[in-house]
C-alpha cells in the first residue's frame, strides 16, 4: 500500500506505535516521528555513517533502510547510551581524548563503536581504525577517536566478569 | 535526497515473493538488505513503484556444503559470510570470508546480502567476481517454476543479469573450490568500490599450478575473465610462476571503461599491478 503503515519499534528499550509512509526512512522516523534527534542525517546514501544506529544490536545505516522494514525490530540510538544524564565510558572518554569537535560525526561513532565492542571485546588499534573507517569525522583526523574506542575496549576488557 | 513514493509489501514465502511481482509489473522491484537499492533511490536514481520486501523469507539465509559445492542462500549478508571461516565448511572456499571484508564497511556488511549483490551486479562487486571465479549457478525461482544460469552467463552488461524482472535468485552455488586463492583491489578511498580488482585461485598438484581461474573487476562493464592469463600460469611449476607475462597478459586483454581522459590506460596499469599482487598473495595462501 502507497499509504501509510502501522509499525512498531522498540527504540532504547520503549516500545512505540507509529503510523509512517513506505519511503520514510528509519534515520527520519527516529527524527520526525519519534523526535529522537541525536541520530544525525549527513549524506543520506550510506557513506559518511552519521546515522549510524544499532538495530537488533547490529549497526546498520539508518538511512538505507525503510521504517517499514523495521517493523518489528529493535533499535538503540545515541539517546539510550547516558542514563540519567551519566555519561557512558564511551561518551567519558571521547570527551577527554578529543574525539569530537563540531559533534555532527559523534553520535554516528558512538553507536557504531558500541555495536562493535559488543562484538569484538579486545581489539587491536588496527582493527579499530580500520572500523572507525566506516564513518567520517571532518575535524579530528580520527586519531582521538581511535584512542578513545581502544582505551575503552582495553578497560571493559579488563573489568569483564570472570 | 529523499525516495519517492512508492507500496511496500513484506513477502514471507519464495512463491508469494514471485507471485506479488508477477502481479505488480516491471515497475516493482523486490529489496533484500537494500544497501545498492535504497541509495539510488534517495538519489531517485531508481523509483520503483512498489517494494516487495523478501528480508523474511525464512530459509534463504544459510551456508551449506553439498559435496564439493558450497551452496550460499541469497538472503545469507555478507557480514555472515565474513565470519564464516570454520575450514570444515568453508573449505577450498576460503576466499569467500576475505572477498567479505573488502565490501563497504561494516554497517553496510550487517545488512547487504549476497544475492542483492548479484542482482545489482555491479562489475567491480566482490560477489560477482567470486561467482564468476568459483564458477557460480545461479538459481531463480519464477512464476513458471525454476531454472539455473551459470555466472558466465548471468551478467549482460553495465548493471543487467539474465534474470527477468519476475524471477528471485534464490541460491548461488560455489561449484569449484580452489586451494590457494587472492583478491587485490584499489580504489581512491578506503571502503569504496574497486576503480579495478583482480581475483586469482588455482590449485597445486604436484607443484604444479591448475584449475587456475582469474577474474577482473571494475574494469569492464561486467566482471571478466582473463582466459589468456589463465592458460600462462596452468601447469605452471609453483618455483617458477611467469608473474610479469600473466600480469601483462590480463592487462592486454582488457577494453577497459574510459568516462575520464587516460582512464582507461590507468585502469590498464592497475590491472597489470594488482594481477601481480594478486598471484602473489595466492601463492602465499598455499605456502601455509
Amino acid at each position: 500500500m502507497s499509504e501509510s503503515r502501522e509499525i512498531t519499534l522498540t527504540v532504547n528499550g520503549e516500545r512505540h506505535l507509529i503510523v509512517v509512509e513506505p519511503r520514510r526512512t528509519l534515520a527520519d522516523v527516529l527524527r520526525i516521528d519519534l523526535g529522537l534527534t541525536g541520530t544525525h542525517v549527513g549524506c543520506e546514501h550510506g557513506i559518511c555513517g552519521a546515522c549510524t544506529v544499532l538495530m537488533d544490536d547490529e549497526p546498520v545505516r539508518a538511512c538505507l533502510i525503510f521504517g517499514v522494514q523495521a517493523d518489528g525490530s529493535s533499535v538503540r540510538t545515541v539517546e539510550g547510551l547516558a542514563v540519567k544524564g551519566e555519561l557512558t565510558d564511551l561518551q567519558q572518554a571521547f570527551s577527554r581524548h578529543h574525539a569530537l569537535q563540531c559533534g555532527f560525526c559523534t553520535p554516528g561513532f558512538l553507536m557504531l563503536a558500541e555495536g562493535y565492542l559488543a562484538t569484538t571485546p579486545a581489539p587491536d588499534p588496527v582493527a579499530v581504525r580500520e572500523m572507525a573507517s566506516a564513518n567520517l569525522c571532518r575535524c579530528t583526523g580520527y586519531q582521538g577517536i581511535v584512542d578513545a574506542i581502544v582505551e575503552v575496549a582495553e578497560h571493559r576488557f579488563r573489568q569483564r566478569p570472570i | 535526497m529523499k525516495p519517492a513514493r512508492f507500496d511496500y509489501h513484506r513477502a514471507s514465502t519464495t512463491l508469494e515473493a514471485v507471485a506479488l511481482i508477477d502481479d505488480l509489473g516491471e515497475e516493482a522491484k523486490f529489496i533484500a538488505g537494500g544497501q545498492s537499492l535504497v541509495p539510488m533511490m534517495n538519489f531517485r536514481l531508481a523509483r520503483p513503484s512498489a517494494l516487495i520486501d523478501i528480508m523474511h523469507i525464512g530459509d534463504l539465509d544459510s551456508i551449506q556444503r553439498d559435496g564439493d559445492a558450497l551452496v550460499v542462500g541469497a538472503l545469507t549478508r555478507h557480514r555472515t559470510l565474513e565470519t564464516s571461516t570454520d575450514p570444515t565448511l568453508m573449505g577450498g572456499f576460503a576466499l569467500l570470508p576475505t572477498a567479505a571484508r573488502w565490501i563497504g564497511h561494516t554497517p553496510i556488511r550487517t545488512r547487504g546480502t549476497i544475492g542483492g549483490s548479484l542482482m545489482h551486479a555491479d562489475a567491480s562487486a566482490e560477489w560477482c567476481m567470486m561467482a564468476r571465479l568459483f564458477n557460480a549457478q545461479l538459481r531463480l525461482e519464477g512464476p513458471r517454476g525454476r531454472r539455473t544460469v551459470a555466472a558466465d552467463d548471468w551478467f549482460q552488461g553495465m548493471f543487467s543479469t539474465a534474470a527477468d524482472f519476475n524471477e528471485l535468485l534464490v541460491e548461488i552455488r560455489f561449484t569449484t573450490p580452489r586451494q590457494c586463492g587472492a583478491l587485490a583491489e584499489f580504489s581512491r578511498r578506503h571502503g569504496d568500490f574497486a576503480t579495478a580488482a583482480v581475483a586469482v585461485a588455482f590449485d597445486v598438484v604436484d607443484d604444479r599450478l591448475c584449475n587456475v581461474g582469474i577474474v577482473i573487476g571494475g574494469v569492464e562493464g561486467v566482471p571478466v575473465r582473463a582466459g589468456e592469463a589463465e592458460t600462462l600460469l596452468e601447469g605452471a611449476s609453483v618455483g617458477a610462476v611467469d608473474v610479469d607475462g600473466a600480469a601483462r597478459s590480463a592487462a592486454a586483454g582488457v577494453a577497459p571503461m574510459e568516462s575520464e581522459p587516460r582512464e582507461a590506460a590507468y585502469r590498464r596499469h592497475l590491472v597489470d599491478t594488482l594481477t601481480r599482487r594478486a598471484i602473489h598473495d595466492a601463492l602465499a595462501t598455499g605456502v601455509q
